[in-house]
């Protein structure tokens, strides 16, 4: 599933990344506690962060594991610092109504899978 | 074996405008140089579980970080207060960080586990004075 079909699936606001569309997404994983998302294996390029977490520190961690796409559940809206950040990054950065759980559960449904933090391994 | 770079990297405690900014560059300049993407991202997660320890935990401290011809090493230090006990806190999920910590989204207790498991070789010492942390990656 392409960044774009996110976005409209999951009525999605984009603040970044909209160059980004056509990027194909593999896995997901969501979490509010940075660690726990820094002890998964992404796929470079082809990975997605859902988080509640809405401050630079999810950009950050996105940032140190090559993540290239955050979405923001509960509608939060980012921060000015959050967005530069993102930017600076070259990542999409984008916010849904909806809320952890039925935002992933929609994305599952669609057949992306979650990413396991066994390394390597998807689910 | 020859030290080919160095790099040293002041941290203050309770930095979270900056949080995250040490690793960063650590992670940009080792794309500069030329390193696989995964073990870029081994350090990188070494070096900001490190650097977010001593900005939440600690009184402040240092990350040295040593390149050689066929390794990496992370020296993580801080000033203190230490760590009671390190085997507890090597423990997957145990933390002591408050809730406001946990807001910011740390505290779950992963991090030293994580810094252990991105190693190849790991050691700490901790008393009153400081935590040390020295975190090997060998290059293939
Ligand atoms: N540099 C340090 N100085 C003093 N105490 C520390 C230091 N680093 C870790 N600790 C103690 O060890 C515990 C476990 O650390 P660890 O990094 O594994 O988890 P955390 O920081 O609490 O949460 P997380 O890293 O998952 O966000 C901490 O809660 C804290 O009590
Ligand atoms: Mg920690």
């Amino acid at each position: 599933m392409k960044i774009r079909d996110i976005k409209d699936i999951l009525k999605a606001k984009i603040y970044t990344g909209e160059e980004c569309y056509d990027k194909q997404i593999q896995g997901v994983f969501a979490s509010d506690l940075m660690s726990d998302v820094l002890t998964t294996e992404f796929f470079e390029d082809k990975s997605i962060l859902v988080s509640g977490l809405n401050n630079p520190q999810v950009i950050r961690t996105a940032e140190m594991l090559d993540i290239d796409a955050v979405l923001l559940v509960r509608g939060k809206v980012p921060t000015e610092e959050t967005i530069a950040m993102a930017k600076d990054n070259e990542m999409v950065l984008m916010s849904t109504n909806y809320n952890m759980y039925n935002a992933c559960g929609i994305l599952y449904s669609k057949g992306i899978k979650g990413l396991s933090n066994e390394k390597n391994k998807v689910l | 074996m020859k030290k080919i770079k160095c790099y040293n990297y002041k941290i203050d405690k309770n930095d979270f405008v900056n949080a995250g900014k040490v690793s960063s560059e650590i992670k940009k300049n080792l794309k500069k140089i030329g390193f696989t993407n995964r073990i870029i991202r081994r350090i990188a997660v070494i070096s900001y579980e490190g650097e977010m320890n001593i900005i939440i935990h600690s009184e402040g401290g240092e990350i040295d970080f040593e390149i050689y011809e066929d390794k990496i090493i992370l020296k993580i230090n801080d000033k203190g207060p230490g760590i009671d006990d390190v085997n507890l806190a090597m423990t997957e999920g145990y933390s002591t960080a408050p809730s406001e910590i946990r807001e910011l989204g740390f505290g779950a207790g992963m991090g030293l586990p994580n810094i252990n498991n991105c190693s190849d070789n790991f050691n700490i010492t901790s008393s009153k004075n400081g935590t040390k942390i020295e975190s090997t990656i060998c290059l293939e």
